[in-house]
Formats: C-alpha cells, structure tokens, sequence
C-alpha cells in the first residue's frame, strides 16, 4: 500500500481523487498555520533538547521530523475532540494550546502531567506504551453514552470523536488490539494515528510488523490508510477524509502516518549506535518543513516576511523557554499526599502527619542551634 | 424502585443476591452507573450474580464485553474519566492478571496524575478464594498484590448485609474500588436491610465480643473465625471476632484496639501468609499495641505455593482447627513469654 502523498519531496502539489478535495477546507490563513504550528514546534524540540543537554530536563523525547504528520492530524479535527496521546505529541499539544512550560512538567519532573487534560481535551502523556488507546476506546464509549442520554453539550452536537495515537513500537503491545476489538464490536467515533517513525528506541520497525501497520485494521473490520506523514497536506486530508467518515458514524478508522524520527527515541539513547547514516541522510532530504516551505513560496501563499515573523515567534518561545524553565520548581510532596485519593483515605493521613512531625522536628533543631 | 428493591427493607438473601440488589438499586439510583463485563448479560455472569439486570436495564448499561480484561478495565477507566461510573467484573480471580497493568499502572494512579483534575470511580468485581472445587486459576487470593499499590481502595465483605452496602458504597465512592468478592460465601444467607446503611465500608468491624484472644479475618474466613470462636468457647476461651472488610484503606485502630483489650492476636487469611496481607496487620498491630500484647501476632494462612489441586484444598486453606491451633499458641505466652 503506498502512503497517500499530495505534496511531493520536491515541493510540487499533485492532485488526489479522492483527497485533494479536503484541502477546500484550508484557507490561506490556515495554510500558512500549518508552517507556523510545525516550525514553532521544531524550535520548541530543538530548545528542550539543549536544555536536557544542560540539566534541565530529566529527560526529552524529540518530535523533529514528525511535525507534518502530527500538525496535519490535529489542524483536521476539532477542538472538541479528545486526543489521547502518548509522549511524543509535542506539536499536537502546543497546538491544543497547551503551554511550554506545562509540556515541559513531566520531562522536567516537576510533576506527573502539567496541564488539566479537559481544559484542552488532549488527555496526559501515556508512558506505559498503548494503555492510552483503550482509555481512548473507554472515552468513546462514554460518547456513545452520552448520545443514548441527550446529555452531549450543544457545542458538540453529535460528532464528537477520539484520536487514540501510538507509535509503531506501541503497535505490537497487546492493548492496541484490545482497543480496536472493542472499537470495532461497538462501532466506536475512533481514529488511530499510527506514527511508523520505524524506530522503537533502537528496534526497528520491521520488529513489530511484517506487513504494513495499516493493513491491520481490516483484521478487525475497519479501514486502514497509509498517508505520508512528512507531508503535512496528506496528512491533514487523510484525518480530514476519516474524520468526516466517523463523525457520519461509520465506525472507525486507522491511518498510519509514515514518517521518521530524526532525533533519538530520548536524550538517553544514542541512535548512531542502531541506524545507518545514509538511513538518517535519506529521510533528512523528505523533510516535511522545507517540503512544505517551498510549496508555500512557489504558490504564492506566504513571502519572507511570514518566514521570518515565524522564525522570529520560534525564537522567543525558545529565549522564554531557557528562562522559565530552570526557575521551574517540582510540585509539593503535599500535592501528592492530597490526589492518591479523591476521598480522605487513613494511612495516607496518617503518614502526611508523620512526614509533617518528623520535618518539623529538623525545624526545631534548627532553632536550637 | 424495582420491583426486588420495593420489597420489605428487611429480606434475607444469598450474598450473592445481595450484590444482585445492590447492583440494581444503584443503576437506578444514576443512570450513569454502568456494568460491564464477560457474560454478566443474558447469561448473568457465570455466578449469576448480575442475574436479570440486562433484562431490566439494557445491553447498554449491561454491557457484554469482548473477551478481554485489560480492555475491560481499560475501557472502564476511559468512560470514568468522561463522567461514567462503570462497574467492571473479573469473571474469576486469577483472571485480572491480564489487566493488572491498567489497574495499577492506570486506574490507581490517574488522580494523582492529574493533579485531582480528573476522577476515575471504577468499581472492579472480583469473585476471589478457594474451596469452589474448580480447576486451577479460579481460586486465587491476590489482594496483598494490589493492597500495595497506593489509589486503589480494597474491600471484602463477609455477609449478605455487608455485601450490600459494601458494593453500593464502592459504587458511589469517588475513588477506584476493588471488591474481591469471597465467592465461597455466594450463597451463604443472611439477612439484608436495604433502608439502614451498615457501617462505612472502610471500617473493621467487631463482630463477636470477647475478652481472652482475638481472631482478625476477612471475606471467606469470617464464618470460619466465628464458628472457631464459638468452639474455643466450649473450652473456656473467650474470643473476639474482627472483620477487617476494608484492606485499603485498613482499619488498625479497631483491630489494634481489640487486641490490646484481650492481649492476643491471630489473623487469618486464604492468601498465602509469606509477604501476605496479615503481615501488614502483625506489623501495625504490634506498633500499636506491642506493650499490651501477651504473645506475638500470629497468622493463620495459606503456605508458600499456589493453590494446590481442589482435592487438597482442606489442608491449605485455614479451617476451624488451624485457627483453634494458633489460638492455643498464642496462649502458650504469658506477658510475652512462652510459659
């Protein structure tokens, strides 16, 4: 199955039957967005990289390569509909609005999640890799649900849902494939965004699988596409083209978004150590920024100017970045002793007390001396 | 009301009936209360304890799910978080394993996660214990397992009464409960007032009075400790019964208070007794109490294997004599020497 592709590696626009159309939808505000979104986002991966380098983060996982296969997904949806990612959805989650520096929480462990997953809709970063795709499945369930009982908002009448996202290192855990029974038994409003970056930490893709992600859907009873996932316009009309396909109640639907990790799996790893050069400098030349850069230069939707305003927003974010973050500080261990329960729980009580007298036995010491 | 609520409020049921009504009453009382699991539809689970309840309330709130417990409990956790308070069922204990992950790793910790944004009140039904008579993997005691895991609420009812408020206490309740159902006291009878809350499901209980030795147990050995009790008492011993009914959190104050009143502890559980949950209540107990302690905490358990065959289940699993035998053992101290 070859990926859907309109933008080509060279920059040139090919016309699509089928997909071509979804791109109606992007004026060219919203065109020259998807640039902005993905080149922030690179600066932003770029700075927290350095920033671990420097100590400041107790670890990162870089997005760089793949922000045309995340922006396009997530331009495609609305904001009403609930992602649920794993833990490379940097340019997903700036896009949801999301701040640095609450991205910044968890690699920085300054806290377990730093952002409330219904203020943005976008749920925590999932570690434990594909437990999210069946709280995506849970969600979507809830939506059905809510259908059953009236009890949707107006505001997002009746096609509201889910992005369950996951990598092709994830595609092999047995969860994903009890999120799909469940999401096709039930007919779940279920998108799966498949990112093959063929590299899980040092494992490569043809590991997990030995046919194309995609393929596996149509073992459960849904479909599968393929779409280039360096090309931000493919990218944005798959999910377009699914999304408009599960909100009619059709079931749901996978794409695996071919891409490349550029980076390491984390700044703990070393990838020269697993990948051959000429893999890294072949994907290197696929890049879906400068694709799309000069795609939007030759049809005349964005000048210098815009470039240059966007580099200089990308700069900020990251000058904003090294100062903010070294002054971030972790939350209080007496957060923690609050959320293990939402109800007063007594060994929990009892042992905040003790912590509480112990420390302040050093205090008293102190006083003394 | 249905129609087996609006009965008496007063009616003596099997436990296993008495979840039953629980169930019902409580996905009447919120139409977001939901069921789900394997078989627990027209089949009624393989127990029958959610018997008729699809009938009456719709493949919707009953749900038949695949056969899958992580995705069971996943899902769960998924409609938690949208505002659902779905009561998941573990066919039978050495089952959850599959979604063990999604418990511990998920379920225990979103709350804290989020910073308290986001609530998850998934309530998990597991039928737990030996002496069904069944083949390996469908008696297992495995709440020392998640009684360590921090944001899971453990309880264990022992009768009917109990089994009642228990499981709609944990329905309601806003944190993540497990329920191991002790399915070797499924019929046991008992009578159940369904308009009087029993106590807090997260206390221990004194079920008998005495005042020379305490026997602490939970779900399927209470009828065991009480029948013990009562034969200890033929010679002379008085003993006091606790039902500890809540593991997480535990009750120590009232199991520490009855063993400082009659000086002598034994708890007793089916789970193994190495690393077991009776550890916990030994350590505890003598932090409390060890000053009015005659003899040591003693515990009375499985040994240190899996469940054996069913055939040989009597000799694993405490019974009468075991508890009576350390009862003895205990006495065998004075003032915390052995005389």
């Amino acid at each position: 199955m070859q990926p859907v592709q309109l933008l080509a590696e060279d920059g040139t626009l090919t016309e699509h039957e089928t997909y071509s159309p979804y791109l109606q939808g992007l004026d060219d505000d919203a065109l020259r967005g998807l640039y902005r979104h993905m080149a922030v986002e690179r600066r932003f991966d770029a700075e927290a990289t350095s920033l671990q380098r420097q100590g400041q983060l107790a670890l990162w996982a870089p997005a760089t390569g793949q922000e045309a296969a995340q922006i396009g997904t997530i331009a495609a949806l609305n904001p009403t509909d609930r992602v649920f990612p794993t833990y490379r959805e940097h340019a997903m989650a700036l896009y949801r609005g999301i701040s640095p520096e609450e991205l910044m929480t968890l690699f920085r462990a300054t806290a377990h999640s730093g952002w409330d997953p219904n203020a943005y809709n976008f749920h925590l970063y999932a570690i434990v890799l594909a437990s999210q795709t069946l709280h995506a499945a849970g969600w979507a369930m809830g939506i059905q649900q809510d259908l059953r009982l009236n009890a949707l908002p107006r505001d997002r009448a009746a096609d509201e849902i889910v992005l369950a996202c996951l990598g092709d290192g994830a595609s092999s855990q047995g969860d994903i494939h009890e999120s799909m029974v469940f999401a096709a038994s039930y007919q779940l409003p279920m998108l799966y965004l498949i990112q093959n970056n063929h590299w899980a930490i040092s494992v490569p893709a043809r590991t997990q699988s030995r046919v194309p992600l995609a393929d596996r859907a149509a073992g459960y009873g849904f479909e599968g596409i393929r779409a280039d996932g360096n090309d931000v316009l493919a990218s944005y009309a798959v999910a377009a083209a699914a999304a408009e396909s599960i909100r009619a109640g059709k079931g749901p639907k996978l794409i695996e978004s071919v891409t490349y990790r550029i980076g390491a799996h984390t700044t703990a790893d070393d990838p020269s150590k697993y990948r051959a050069a000429e893999e890294l400098q072949e994907w290197s030349s696929k890049d879906p920024i400068t694709r799309y850069r000069t795609w939007l230069t030759a049809a005349d939707k964005a000048d210098q100017a815009f470039f240059d305003e966007v580099k200089e927003e990308a700069e900020d974010l990251a000058a904003d970045l090294r100062r903010t973050v070294p002054a971030m500080q972790s939350i209080d261990i007496e957060r923690v002793f609050d959320t293990v329960y939402a109800e007063p729980h007594r060994q929990v009580e009892t042992e905040r007390a003790w912590l509480k007298d112990y420390e302040a036995g050093f205090a008293e010491e102190e006083g003394r001396k | 009301m249905t129609a087996e609520s609006s009965e008496a409020a007063v009616r003596t049921l099997p436990l296993a009936r008495a979840i039953n009504a629980a169930l019902r009453d409580e996905l009447s009382a919120d139409e977001k209360t939901l069921l789900i699991g394997e078989d627990i539809g027209a089949l009624g689970g393989v127990f029958r304890v959610t018997d008729g309840l699809q009938t009456d309330f719709g493949e919707h709130r009953v749900i038949d799910s695949p056969l899958a417990e992580s995705g069971i409990l996943g899902t769960s956790i998924g409609m938690a978080m949208r505002g659902y308070r779905p009561v998941a069922e573990i066919q039978f204990d050495g089952f959850v394993f599959p979604a063990y992950n999604q418990i511990t790793t998920q379920l225990a910790k979103i709350h804290n996660r989020t910073d308290g944004a986001i609530r998850v009140p998934v309530t998990i039904r597991i039928p737990y214990g030996g002496h069904i008579g069944s083949i390996e993997h469908h008696s297992e005691s495995p709440e020392a397992l998640f009684a360590h895991t921090a944001g899971l609420r453990i309880i264990t009812p022992s009768s009917a009464q109990d089994a009642y408020w228990m499981t709609r206490q944990a329905i309601v309740c806003d944190d993540p409960v497990i329920v191991f159902e002790p399915k070797r006291r499924y019929w046991l009878k008992g009578e159940v007032d369904t308009a009087n809350p029993a106590p807090d499901a997260f206390t221990a209980q004194v079920l008998r009075e005495g005042t020379d030795a305490t026997i602490a147990a939970y779900g399927p050995l209470v009828p065991v400790a009480l029948a013990a009790a009562e034969a200890a008492s033929v010679q002379g011993r008085s003993v006091e019964v606790v039902d500890v009914r809540s593991i997480s959190p535990l009750d120590d104050e009232t199991i520490a208070r009855s063993a400082a009143k009659t000086r002598r502890l034994v708890v007793a559980h089916e789970a193994p007794t190495f690393g077991g949950f009776g550890a916990e209540i030994a350590a505890r107990v003598t932090e409390r109490a060890y000053h009015r302690l005659a003899a040591p905490v003693l515990r009375v358990g499985g040994f240190h294997m899996p469940y054996p065959p069913s055939g040989q289940e009597h000799r694993y699993l405490p019974d009468i004599d075991r508890m009576l035998e350390a009862v003895e053992r205990a006495f065998a101290y004075q003032n915390g020497v052995v005389r």
